[in-house]
């Protein structure tokens, strides 16, 4: 067995991995980045719309009123102080990618432009185009491309991780698989950061990649990791007819109204002064009510941009133009665009301190994967790239300090032979007729069907039960790919044991919260609920087995919470 | 819609190659990538490709669709089949790159090259408080390089590669451009001269391919054309490809047509004796066939070189060309 030794080992090579990448290979640290796909196939790249940029110049604000505006969009469910670090050092991260080359769109004096996002008072979001994400993403890599970079950091490239290493209380690294030979090495870290990202294709449809299956949530829950806020799941107001596609919210930034079957623009009813640029669990909500009372067509509503000239659009929705025309058959500058709420983010995650670290010694966790929380019931929209990059590089930041001193410890054959003997008795299984496409397209509309934006306790049982029976089937199901080399049957396999662990999260704190804050909406308690559930659901499961439901308490700093109007 | 699929498979593990076929029953709206998921999922779980956003912006899906390379979530099956439902669609992985199995390419050739050409940005002079301030037009310009999603296609595709691995290729040039044309760079001469060097600006043969393969419309060849501008600018003329275009361009305007006796010793350099007797045979053979005019002896631009009639109208034909900008092509599926 090969055994590899690092200081720092970042699961997942998205934003926030390379960011805590970057940051701990600057101060001296031995790094190792491991993903199940090349770094620029990172979802990060989704991203399109932009990034804030609190206390960037005049037009970036005072960090106050972007902590402000995120508290109030979070439904006053997010940490304020994990907010208030996140406004006063994002302004710096933002400004870092730009001297690291990211070509962010100017105004006509040179300095950065920026666009309106929803739940902001003003315009303080900077942007490349329509891919924000893909150029920091890819400017982010470049990084990794400098020589004495790229020959002193270790890159597990297409390296699938199968469980985290516990010992006596602390994470020592990562089980994982080379993908390319199909066999099992035990990662020792003395840091291991997760940050692998969400989970939105546990649900069916919705904008995620294929990749974004919850991995990293559910190996840190797996290791006994408390993880929080699993309700809050954000459905994005506008995913594209059909396949479920993202489209931007810096298109409402840009002027693009949403309208109904008879050409109304709606948001008048719902948020009459913020419109379409309201906080996007009040826009989804209006839109499904407007499909539901039978204002919609085929299930969808209308995004309209055509008043935004097609010179606009070419230049700063180019992104969008595109996927359009080729996804949908549509020209936007000339026709509207069917739309409709799409599951999108997870507010939740494994549950971190401000310095990003869990309540695991040695276990850090960044970016969607991570619950600070930020987000509290609702992200505003350009706060995850921001959330990965300061997050990212503050556990690095902890991280190192924190290791000095410490030495490696010799990891027992036992823990990898764990997981090998998982992955035989998965290969070893007889097809039974049962497919693994099959279970996980069930899960995911039962999920968007039962806990998805109108939740009610009947629904949310109903599908307790419904995971209960996914789970039997999960364990029975094998896979008909019996190689070694590039087994993406068997990976999707274990990912789907991953996915089924944080539909159980979610479906759970669903029932559990009594309230509706956010982007948790119950039907049978449609009011926030301050007294009684100002507070996080955090779950943990027990060494023996069994799960622990507790509760955090939110941590108000300047912002007491207020009726939330738009 | 009727799908049939004749998917080309390698076995790293068992070491042959072969090929499968499968039928399937899908929407109108399908794309390559759907129809390969539904196939994977639901017919052969045991076909290996790479896939993740199915929107074109991860880059993960690039292969060989009926010989040419593709975006498979971009693709839609109905145009590719040009809605004849008997038409088999062949697919398979990527070409100048090795295959790992089925539809799976090593792209570490790829990566090689895209980290020869110094891919990060490199200011000089210390940092600016808040950000640097820059053209909004350059921003948009270096925009439609940035994106490229790495998907490999243009590579695939890529003519020159297929006879010289040595070619950096079109990805990395692209690449490259972006930093040879941004404006927060310092660097932009040494990068140019590395450019020139063999495998770089100059080996591209001008076929086109990569721009017509590319799914995001970043035009390579476009930006491999620009560099060789900034470079001849920038006093980069000691090369092969720099000379040759400067002969050529010497020969035209003096004396209106391809100067093909002074040609090599014009690229090559005129006392690179080594390298023009290489080139004598091919001369003797043009030479038998009455391709090497004599009345052309006297070089380009010397008193009483060949002139062809109607120089008056080349000269205005050269000057209105060089007027002349490629546009930008329009991305075709």
């Amino acid at each position: 067995m090969a055994v590899y030794e690092h200081d720092v080992l970042v699961i997942g090579a998205g934003l926030a991995g390379m960011r805590a990448a970057i940051a701990a290979q600057q101060m001296g640290a031995d790094v190792a980045m491991i993903s199940k796909v090349h770094p620029v196939r990172s979802h990060s790249n989704a991203a399109q719309g932009g990034i804030n940029g609190p206390g960037v110049g005049e037009d970036g604000g005072p960090w106050e009123e972007h902590a402000y505006e995120t508290t109030k969009a979070s439904d006053y469910l997010g940490d304020q102080d994990a907010i208030e670090v996140l406004a006063k050092e994002g302004g710096r991260e933002v400004l870092q990618t730009e001297h690291w080359g990211v070509v962010y769109s100017r105004k006509p004096d040179g300095s950065m432009a920026v666009r309106r996002f929803g739940g902001m008072g003003k315009a303080r979001t900077f942007f490349v185009g329509a891919i924000t994400g893909q150029a920091i993403l890819h400017v982010l890599y470049e990084q990794l491309m400098r020589p004495s970079v790229y020959k002193a950091m270790r890159n597990y490239e297409e390296w699938f991780v199968t469980s985290l290493i516990m010992d006596e209380g602390q994470c020592r690294g990562a089980v994982a698989m080379n993908i390319r030979t199909g066999e099992l090495h035990a990662i020792t870290a003395k840091a291991t950061i997760v940050c692998t990202g969400g989970l939105g294709r546990v649900y069916e449809p919705s904008t995620n990649a294929l990749i974004c299956t919850g991995d990293g949530i559910s190996l840190a829950y797996r290791a006994g990791a408390p993880i929080m806020d699993m309700e809050m799941v954000q459905i994005h107001p506008t995913s594209l007819k059909g396949s479920g596609v993202l489209i931007t919210e810096g298109a409402r930034g840009e002027g693009a109204y949403l309208l109904n079957k008879d050409g109304e623009r709606f948001m008048t009813k719902y948020a009459p002064s913020m419109m379409e640029l309201a906080s996007r669990d009040v826009v989804s909500r209006a839109e499904q009510t407007e499909i539901d009372e039978g204002r919609g067509v085929d299930g969808c509503v209308f995004l309209d941009m055509r008043h935004l000239g097609e010179d606009l659009i070419k230049e700063r929705l180019e992104e969008i133009y595109e996927i359009a025309r080729d996804l949908v058959n549509i020209d936007i500058a000339k026709e509207l665009l069917p739309i409709l709420p799409g599951v999108h983010y997870i507010m939740g995650g494994v549950k971190t301190d401000v310095d990003g670290l869990t309540s695991i010694p040695g276990l850090y966790s960044a970016g969607e994967a991570a619950c600070v929380s930020v987000h509290g019931a609702n992200r505003v929209g350009a706060n995850s790239l921001l959330d990965t990059l300061v997050f990212g590089r503050r556990a690095a930041d902890h991280a190192w300090p924190w290791m000095q001193g410490k030495t490696f410890k010799p990891i027992p054959e036992s823990v990898v032979e764990k997981d090998r003997a998982m992955i035989r008795g998965i290969m070893d299984r007889p097809t039974n007729g049962d497919r693994i496409a099959k279970i996980r397209r069930d899960m995911g509309m039962s999920m968007s069907a039962n806990v998805g934006l109108f939740r009610t306790p009947e629904r949310i049982q109903k599908q307790l039960d419904t995971l209960k029976e996914l789970r039997a089937r999960y364990e029975k199901v094998g896979v008909e790919d019996k190689g070694k080399v590039f087994n993406t049957d068997l990976l999707f396999h274990i990912e789907l044991g991953y996915m089924l662990d944080c539909a159980e999260m979610i479906t759970k704190s669903a029932l559990e919260r009594k309230e509706s804050r956010g982007a948790h909406t119950r039907l049978d308690y449609p009011n926030r609920d301050d007294v009684n559930w100002l507070k996080h659901i955090v779950l943990t499961l027990q060494p023996d087995g069994s799960e622990k439901m507790t509760y955090q308490p939110v941590t108000i700093t300047q912002w007491q919470p207020q009726e939330r109007k738009y | 819609m009727k799908i049939k699929l004749k998917v080309k498979r390698t076995d790293p593990e068992k070491g042959t190659t072969g090929y499968s076929k499968y039928e399937i029953e899908a929407p109108e709206s399908t794309t390559l990538l759907d129809a390969l998921i539904q196939v994977r999922e639901y017919e052969d779980g045991s076909l290996a490709l790479r896939c993740s956003c199915r929107s074109a912006i991860c880059g993960s899906c690039s292969m060989r669709v009926d010989g040419r390379a593709r975006l498979a979530c971009r693709a839609k099956i109905i145009a590719l089949t040009r809605g004849d439902e008997s038409h088999e669609l062949s697919v398979e992985a990527m070409g100048n790159m090795p295959v790992i199995k089925d539809l799976v390419n090593d792209m570490e050739s790829f990566w090689a090259k895209m980290r020869s050409v110094d891919p990060y940005l490199r200011p000089v002079g210390p940092e600016p408080e808040a950000e640097y301030r820059v053209p909004n037009e350059t921003m948009i310009d270096l925009t439609h390089t940035m994106n490229c999603i790495m998907c490999g296609a243009c590579v695939s595709d890529c003519t020159v590669l297929e006879v010289d691995k040595s070619f950096i290729a079109p990805a990395a040039l692209a690449k490259a451009y972006r930093f040879a044309g941004d404006p927060r760079d310092g660097h932009t001469h040494d990068r140019l001269e590395k450019l020139s060097e063999a495998g770089g600006i100059w080996d591209c043969t001008r076929c086109n391919m990569c721009v017509e393969v590319c799914p995001k419309g970043v035009a390579p060849m476009n930006r491999i054309l620009q560099m060789r501008e900034m470079a001849l600018e920038a006093g980069l003329t000691n090369n092969t490809g720099a000379r040759h275009t400067n002969i050529f361009t010497k020969s035209i305007t003096d004396g209106g047509r391809l100067n093909e006796i002074w040609m090599v010793p014009g690229s090559v350099g005129m006392f690179n004796l080594p390298r023009i007797l290489t080139e004598m045979p091919g001369a003797l053979k043009m030479a038998r066939v009455g391709k090497l005019p004599f009345n052309q002896m006297i070089p380009p631009g010397m008193p009483g070189s060949h002139k062809m009639q109607g120089m008056d109208r080349v000269r205005n034909l050269i000057r209105k060309s060089a007027s002349l900008k490629a546009p930008k092509p329009e991305v075709k599926d």
